[in-house]
Order: structure tokens, then C-alpha cells, then sequence
């Protein structure tokens, strides 16, 4: 496979209507800009990848469209609404560390708490509405492939595995946008490769926008509509040819930067003004 | 036995503070708090023995310290999640005040009460009276009403707290309550077993039910089995063999059922998820 030639998708942003619009959004944090003037949007059904070093707000980002934190300048739509209205709408993975080992909770249960985990009481064995909530538990984790190892404890489950059944929690109350942050982070190439694929087809499946937060393009970029790179303290998005390349990341960071086509097809950024941070660099 | 006033109330009131102690304690594994839960037995002693020194109620100072001791910890620790440096200092802080309670009492209080000390410690749960029986029962139902109501955005919490937060659950107020719950019903156990020994009717009974399910509903109603058998076994041995404490009985039962649990599932994870050579990992 050759990550570029796949990767070439039609711009789905201008044609359907938009799940995340920002106009000259700014975030402060503590008095310190963390980005300003950023403009974009994500497509419904789009599957958005955002990038950036460390440091560059991508967390935020998420935080922003939650409506966790104020923008500090500028408008933001999600879903239509003020960012915090949508709520129920929107599934949220934020970045974490995996299950402790000994967690002694199963895959099905996490899932179903993402259903009912915030109604009171225990749930009672046998009611119409347990019925319906167990179809639709199941089906989710079909979705994401998880059958198999759904009734096993989660702390005994592999980092993608956990992934899996996270996301498959994420999706069960049928949101319309779903924000995860950094959920290849503790996974292996092929495994990161997997879930993007996953994520890919729960896009189109589920007609719900994915904004996915990823240190590394080269495993999911094939997968992928639209990039958001976050660096210099603004944003850029498009398609990830136009994105990832010499001129448009030179233009963001403000400094030479220069976008290397390895021979393995891999995208290496080089030339970053803070502590190198080469795409890929983790796993070479 | 059950002619035995003393023998009827114990077994009541035990019911119901191990149904408390069960419940509870399937949150303080899952969570990991089993260290809160020991703390807080010190701090039942300090309590305690504070109220005898101030000539008040002891079962009384022993809740009043114990619930205020869970909120502090919860106070303090980051995200209403206790950690490990603000448990110890409490801890030994609580435990030197102990002594010094210890030490006032003794040599103030010639006439009467001398066991006060020993009685927090290991319990007395045969010298319950009709009084002391209700007193149980009541705040033993009411803990377990409290956690049956909170069980599920608790377990959420417990096990997700980022995304249970980002859900709506009010993640913080529930780790401060589970807390307050967790002194209310150590200070029961305190009555049962003594201020030493009731970690063991917290974590034991709950560590085995983990051990022999992964759903949680059922987790709990194991556990809470568990817990009031062991109980009922403790207090049945002591009254059929009077040399041996009804306190270290229910101890020794509950550990018991947790070495029978650990002995069950180990050879079972072998055989359902066969893995290589290191095979001992299981479960």
C-alpha cells in the first residue's frame, strides 16, 4: 500500500454540513495564548486526524469543542450549538493510560456503562429497558470486532483490544461526533493501523465525524479525510497532501521546515524549531 | 444457640454490618483503597478512645472520627481519590493521638472502664445490647441504601473517571461520599471485629468475589455473601469452642473463602485462556 496514493479522498468538508465549524477561535490558559486565529471544519461523517508537536494545543482542542474551556476570541459551532449543549451527543475517549492489570471488570460492563453509567441505582435483571440497552451493547461491540473477548476481564485484555471496546463504549449512545484523544498512543504499528481502519469504517457506518488526536500520520494516513496540524501557535487544515507538506508546514511553524518522502513511503517532518520531532520517530 | 440473648444479637447486628462490609468493600478493591480502609481503623481507635477520655459514648466517637476521616482523606487527596503519602501521615498522626488518648484514659480512669482500649481494638461483639442491636441494624441499611443507589455512576467512576466525569457524573461529590460511607460502615465493623482486624472483613470477602466474577452486580452480591458468612461462621466456632474470640473466628472464615477463591480460579484461568509457558500469570 502506498500511503499517499490512498489517502487521496474528495474534499467531503464543502459538500455536507458541518459537525465542528471554528471562526478565529483563540484558547487561553493561564494567560498564555495556546492558539489563536484558528479557523476550520469538520464534515459530517468526516474522519479528521489532528497533529501537531507536543505542546501545540491538541488536547485543548478537544477541550475547546467540549466546551471544557472558553475561547478567549471567536466563534465555535458543534453540532449546531454552542460547544458544551451537544453533550449527549458527542463521544468523548480522552487520553489515558491502559486498565490496571487486575481490573476484574468485564469488556460488556464498561461498555454498557457508557449506556447507563450515569443513571442512580443497579440496574434490575430482566426489565424491557435492560433488554433493549443489552441489544444495543452488543451490537456495538460486534461493530468494533470485540465479541470474542467482550466477557473477559478488561484488565487482562491487550492495549487494542481495550482500544476497542473504549471506542465501542464512546459509540453506544449513537453520538454524532466522537473525540479521541490520543487512542493509538500505547499501540503497536499494525494495531494502530487496525484501529484506524476500524474508525474508518464506523465513519461511514454510523454517519459520525471522528476528530482522532495522533502523535504519528503514518500509520492512519491512508484512512484519512482531513488533517488539522496544530504548531506555532495556529492551525492549518485540509487534505493531508496539502497539509503535510515543505511549504504549508513551513508557512505554520513560521521557520524552514522540510517534509522527506522516506523510501518505505513514511512522511518525516524535519526541521522543527523545538525539541526534533520527527513523525514516525517513535517506532523506527 | 440461639436461646443466648447475647448469642441473637450478635448474629443480627453481624448481618447486617457484613451485608455493609460487603458492599462496600467490593468499591474499596475495585477502587483500590484498601489502604484508606486501614487507615481509617486507626483512626475508629483514636476516636474511640478520645470519646472515652471526654467521658462520651465510645461507638459514637468511634463514627464520628471515622466518617470525618474519610471526608478529610478524600479532602485531600487529588481528585477525591486518597493517595498513599496523605493516607500514611494521617494515619500515624491518628495512631499517635491514639496513644496519647490511651494514656490519659488509663491513668485518669481508676475505677471503672479499663478495657475500653481492648474493646475498640478487637471488638465486642458479644456484648451487644438490645439498644446497641438496632442502632446497627439501622445505619447498617442506611449505608447499604446509600451505596446501592450509587452503585452504578460508582462504578463508572471507578472505572473511568475521565470519561464518567465527561458523562455528567458528579465524579468528585461520589469519591467524597464513598469515603464518608466507607468510615460510616468501618466504624461498624469496628463493633464487630474490633479497629485491627476489620480490613480484613473489608477486603477479604470482596477480594474473593472479584476473584470468582468479572460482572459486577453479581461481584457485589457475592461479596456481601461472603461477608455475612463469615460472620455467621466466626460467631458459630466461637460459641461452639468459647476459648476462641468471635473477632479472629470472623477474620479466619473470611480469609478462608478468600484462599478457597484464589485456590478455584487459578486452575480454571488455566484452562479456559491457555497461555505459553507462563502460564502462573493468570488471573
Amino acid at each position: 500500500m502506498t500511503a499517499m496514493a490512498t489517502s487521496l479522498r474528495p474534499d467531503t468538508g464543502s459538500r455536507k454540513g458541518a459537525a465542528v465549524t471554528f471562526d478565529g477561535a483563540a484558547v487561553r490558559l493561564r494567560g498564555r495564548t495556546i492558539w489563536s486565529d484558528v479557523s476550520l471544519t469538520v464534515a459530517e461523517a468526516a474522519f479528521v486526524a489532528v497533529l501537531g508537536p507536543n505542546g501545540a494545543g491538541k488536547s485543548t482542542l478537544i477541550k475547546a469543542i467540549l466546551g471544557l474551556l472558553p475561547l478567549a476570541a471567536g466563534t465555535a459551532s458543534v453540532l449546531g450549538r454552542q460547544p458544551g449543549v451537544a453533550k449527549g451527543r458527542i463521544g468523548y475517549l480522552p487520553q489515558r493510560h491502559g486498565f490496571d492489570s487486575g481490573t476484574r471488570i468485564r469488556g460488556v460492563d464498561l461498555v454498557q456503562l457508557g449506556l447507563d453509567g450515569t443513571r442512580w441505582g443497579i440496574p434490575l435483571p430482566g426489565s424491557p429497558s435492560r433488554k433493549r440497552d443489552a441489544a444495543r451493547v452488543a451490537e456495538v461491540i460486534e461493530l468494533v470486532g470485540a465479541t470474542t473477548y467482550a466477557r473477559r476481564p478488561i484488565g487482562e485484555l491487550s492495549g487494542g483490544e481495550q482500544q476497542r471496546l473504549l471506542i465501542a463504549q464512546a459509540l453506544v449512545r449513537r453520538p454524532r461526533l466522537l473525540l479521541l484523544d490520543e487512542p493509538l498512543d500505547s499501540l503497536d504499528l499494525p494495531n494502530q493501523a487496525a484501529v484506524a481502519a476500524l474508525v474508518r469504517r464506523i465513519c461511514e457506518e454510523e454517519q459520525v465525524a471522528v476528530l482522532l488526536v495522533a502523535h504519528d500520520i503514518n500509520p492512519i494516513i491512508g484512512y484519512l479525510d482531513r488533517v488539522i496540524y496544530l504548531a506555532g501557535g495556529g492551525a492549518i487544515e485540509g487534505a493531508p497532501e496539502e497539509v503535510i507538506t515543505s511549504e504549508t508546514l513551513s508557512r505554520l511553524y513560521g521557520a524552514p521546515i522540510e517534509v522527506l518522502h522516506a523510501s518505505d513511503s513514511r512522511l518525516v517532518v524535519v526541521g522543527q524549531p523545538e525539541a526534533p520531532f520527527v513523525h514516525g520517530d517513535r517506532h523506527a | 444457640m440461639f436461646a443466648h440473648e447475647f448469642m441473637r444479637n450478635a448474629l443480627i447486628a453481624g448481618s447486617f454490618v457484613g451485608l455493609a462490609c460487603g458492599l462496600v468493600g467490593y468499591f474499596v478493591v475495585l477502587r483500590a483503597q484498601v489502604f484508606a480502609g486501614d487507615a481509617l481503623s486507626h483512626v475508629a481507635f483514636t476516636g474511640g478512645l478520645a470519646a472515652a477520655v471526654l467521658g462520651l459514648n465510645i461507638l459514637a466517637g468511634v463514627f464520628a472520627a471515622t466518617i470525618l476521616g474519610g471526608i478529610v482523606m478524600g479532602l485531600l487527596g487529588d481528585k477525591a481519590r486518597a493517595d498513599d503519602v496523605t493516607i500514611g501521615s494521617l494515619f500515624a498522626w491518628t495512631l499517635g493521638l491514639g496513644v496519647l488518648f490511651l494514656t490519659i484514659f488509663t491513668t485518669q480512669d481508676s475505677a471503672g472502664n479499663g478495657t475500653a482500649g481492648v474493646r475498640v481494638l478487637f471488638g465486642s461483639i458479644f456484648g451487644l445490647s438490645a439498644a446497641d442491636v438496632r442502632t446497627s441494624v439501622v445505619l447498617a441499611v442506611l449505608a447499604c441504601a446509600i451505596l446501592l443507589a450509587i452503585a452504578r455512576p460508582l462504578l463508572f467512576a471507578s472505572l473511568d473517571n475521565a470519561v464518567a466525569a465527561a458523562q455528567g457524573v458528579p465524579v468528585r461529590v461520589l469519591g467524597l461520599g464513598f469515603l464518608a460511607l466507607l468510615g460510616l460502615v468501618a466504624a461498624q465493623a469496628t463493633q464487630a471485629v474490633g479497629a485491627l482486624l476489620l480490613l480484613g472483613l473489608l477486603a477479604a470477602p470482596a477480594g474473593a468475589a472479584h476473584r470468582l466474577t468479572a460482572n459486577p452486580y453479581r461481584g457485589l452480591l457475592l461479596s456481601a455473601l461472603f461477608s455475612v458468612g463469615s460472620i455467621w461462621i466466626g460467631l458459630t466456632l466461637s460459641y461452639a469452642f468459647p476459648t476462641l474470640p468471635p473477632s479472629s473466628m470472623i477474620i479466619a472464615a473470611a480469609v478462608g473463602i478468600y484462599l478457597l477463591a484464589l485456590a478455584t480460579t487459578i486452575p480454571r484461568a488455566r484452562a479456559v485462556w491457555p497461555r505459553p509457558a507462563n502460564a502462573n500469570v493468570a488471573a
